[in-house]
């Protein structure tokens, strides 16, 4: 019993994910590893391109070919998910795991009422009846802030504003409390003025509902306010994991430093943001030794060959070789 | 709802009234037809006696008056070549034809939308090759080859059906079908697949590029993210969001096939409106001129109707563009 207690909800290992072209073998992601608890908020950012999204897609079991899982495992509540049949897959889909697309404006279906999908939705895993499975649409609507949802229940997508069918879109993915919701940029389509009820809203119900979350995003405010931890992925790997204070406040990787120098700041001085020199390498172009070699203010001889691995560094793992030479450094000392 | 009906049914009238125009200056700018009737070789008296009875001394705004009058009453007036009043012929034909297009239209969609599911669905079977390969053939041969290779298979090789006419049909009063029968089906099995293999392919080709475009949306994968059945996404979501794109192109294909169903009328000697228009054309038998444009018009205007209705029946996002939602 302790033993699935301690498990965490979702384990990634080793993943990555390739893309067979006629020029070869395109690795997108690589060696991905990572653990979600329950009810924990993960935080997941980096460039366009960095392997955010197909990460995400792939645990869900949405990479799109040619795109596929080329080694490593998924594992949801002890269980191997990367390797499932279809029909297993489609199951575990929805029921255990929701998502939420980046862009609500085209991820509800333009002809079928809202309701029509929610019920479509609710019917699907489990055996209630149509009006049952009505009533918990209409709560599911009120849940998330939709105003007499009694109304809106029979309206279409485009009866409602982009924050609204942000809204339903989350209420989809909530329908049958999965487990974990995987949130690919669900802000990043919309009014900045609604962001925040959108990101407090998500928040709030997979807490209520004990759902954890992997959050996908460019948006570091977002995650300094609604993670527990931070992954930063460069060019298909992690470069820096960890609790989202520390990651935050003391960054370890010369990348996710850039990154959070980079932020905007209302307080202080109107300086120059800091910009990181150049831009993330192509996926036929990641030099070889740290793909971040090319841009990084730190760089020595090491980086250029050899690539660095995750370490726990505090209460981080950065894959970074200054750290690999510290503790080296520390160790000698000691 | 009821403010588009109005408006498109008077946008008819505005259509229609045109055409009329148009199929009027035909009798007067398209021969003589006091020639046609009396011949060459008639005295002055009597052709300015049958002018007058035509009407055809009348100012010319009172002879369209007139003509469209008698048309509105279903009178288009008497046949040159045959003597009998031209409503009368088109009665007799018209079942046919609508018969032969209604048949080939549903063989066409009963077909063509699931071979269109499917070859878009299953991109790389083998099924979804050979079949986008054939529908090539489909697309390509012209209709009256592939009518005259039917009949030398299926009826003079095989013998199995007949190749030409109605064979038996049935009174219905103002309408003969040959589709209540076993021998009228026989007979019109040959030309109606002939007519559905260009209209299928047709088909089946847009279903299946609607279906890949519609399969690569955000909402198919946020679908597939809840877990749906195949089933429900596949002829659910997907295939529902291809329809506007097949109900356009179905009306219009509908349209020409009673209008211009002519040749392969001609190739099973099929006695419906195309053949009566052929001989119209022969003989300028001006009243079956321009009746036959005047009516092939009032389907093109009934069937855009009928389509315009059927968009609003499949996509929600017309019905309430008056209603001024929370849009954005």
């Amino acid at each position: 019993m302790a033993d699935i207690k301690n498990r965490p909800l979702l384990e990634v290992r080793d993943l990555r994910i390739e893309f067979p072209t006629r020029r070869g073998t395109l690795v997108a992601v690589d060696g991905v590893s990572f653990d979600i608890a329950e009810g924990e908020v993960l935080g997941v950012v980096g460039e366009s391109g960095a392997g955010k999204s197909l990460t995400g897609a792939s645990i869900i079991g949405l990479l799109e070919p040619p795109g596929r899982i080329a080694s490593g495992q998924v594992i949801l509540n002890g269980r191997r998910i990367d390797n499932l049949p279809y029909e297993e897959m489609r199951h575990v889909r929805g029921h255990d795991i929701g998502m939420v697309f980046q862009d609500p404006l085209t991820s509800l279906n333009p002809l079928y009422s809202v309701g029509r999908q929610l019920i479509e939705t609710i019917q699907t895993h489990s055996d209630l009846s149509d009006q049952a499975a009505r009533k918990r649409a209409i709560e599911l609507l009120g849940e998330v802030g939709i105003p007499s949802p009694k109304v809106r229940i029979d309206q279409y997508p485009h009866q409602f504003s982009g924050g609204m069918r942000q809204r339903v879109v989350i209420a989809l993915a909530l329908c049958v409390n999965p487990r974990l919701i995987i949130a690919d940029e669900p802000t990043t389509a919309l009014d900045v003025s609604i962001q925040a009820q959108i990101i407090t809203l998500l928040k709030r119900l997979c807490s209520e509902h004990g759902a954890a979350v992997m959050l996908i995003t460019h948006d570091m405010g977002v995650i300094a306010e609604t993670a527990n931890r931070v992954a930063v992925m460069y060019a298909g790997r992690l470069a820096e994991i960890g609790p989202v204070d520390e990651v935050i406040k003391r960054a370890k990787h010369p990348y996710t430093d850039g990154l959070m120098g980079s932020i905007p700041k209302l307080s202080g001085a109107t300086e120059r943001l800091v910009q990181i020199e150049g831009s993330m390498p192509r996926l036929t172009e990641i030099p070889n030794g740290c793909a971040f070699n090319p841009r990084c203010p730190k760089v020595f001889a090491r980086c250029m060959d050899e690539r660095p691995d995750l370490t726990h560094v505090g209460r981080s793992e950065v894959a970074c070789w200054l750290y690999d030479q510290q503790m080296e450094r520390t160790g000698s000392d000691g | 709802m009821l403010a588009f009906i109005v408006q498109r049914l008077l946008q008819a009238i505005v259509v229609m009234f045109v055409v009329a125009l148009i199929s009027f200056s035909l009798f007067r700018y398209v021969g003589d037809p006091v020639n046609n009737m009396l011949g060459q070789d008639s005295s002055t008296e009597q052709r300015e006696l049958l002018r007058e009875r035509l009407g055809l001394n009348d100012p010319v705004p009172v002879q369209f008056f007139h003509y469209v009058g008698n048309a509105l009453q279903g009178d288009f007036g008497l046949s040159y070549r045959m003597g009998k009043p031209v409503d009368e012929l088109i009665a007799k034909r018209l079942p046919a034809t609508i018969e032969l297009v209604a048949v080939s239209a549903v063989l066409a969609l009963l077909f063509g939308v699931p071979m269109g599911v499917y070859t878009g669905l299953n991109r790389n079977s083998w099924l979804s090759r050979s079949l986008l390969t054939v529908s090539l053939v489909g697309i390509s041969l012209p209709t009256f080859v592939i009518g005259i290779l039917m009949i030398l298979v299926f009826g003079v090789w095989l013998g199995w059906l007949p190749t030409f006419g109605r064979g038996g049909v049935v009174d219905l009063g103002v309408w003969q079908t040959s589709l209540l029968t076993l021998q009228g089906w026989s007979h019109i099995l040959m030309p109606a697949i002939t007519l559905a293999l260009f209209q299928l392919t047709l088909i089946m080709r847009l279903v299946r590029a609607e279906m890949l475009e519609v399969l690569r949306t955000d909402y198919i994968k946020f679908a597939r993210a809840r877990g749906l059945r195949n089933q429900a996404i596949n002829y659910g979501h997907a295939l529902k969001n291809t329809l506007v794109p097949v109900i356009t192109i179905m009306g219009l294909q509908i349209g020409s096939l009673l209008a211009f169903s002519i040749i392969t009328e001609t190739v099973f000697a099929w006695p419906g409106m195309g053949l009566l228009f052929l001989q119209g054309i022969q003989f300028v038998d001006i009243p079956v001129m321009s009746s036959y444009l005047v009516l092939m018009a009032l389907f093109f205007v009934i069937i855009n109707l009928t389509v315009d209705l059927l968009y609003y029946a499949v996509d929600p996002r017309l019905r309430s563009q008056h209603v001024g939602g929370a849009a954005h």
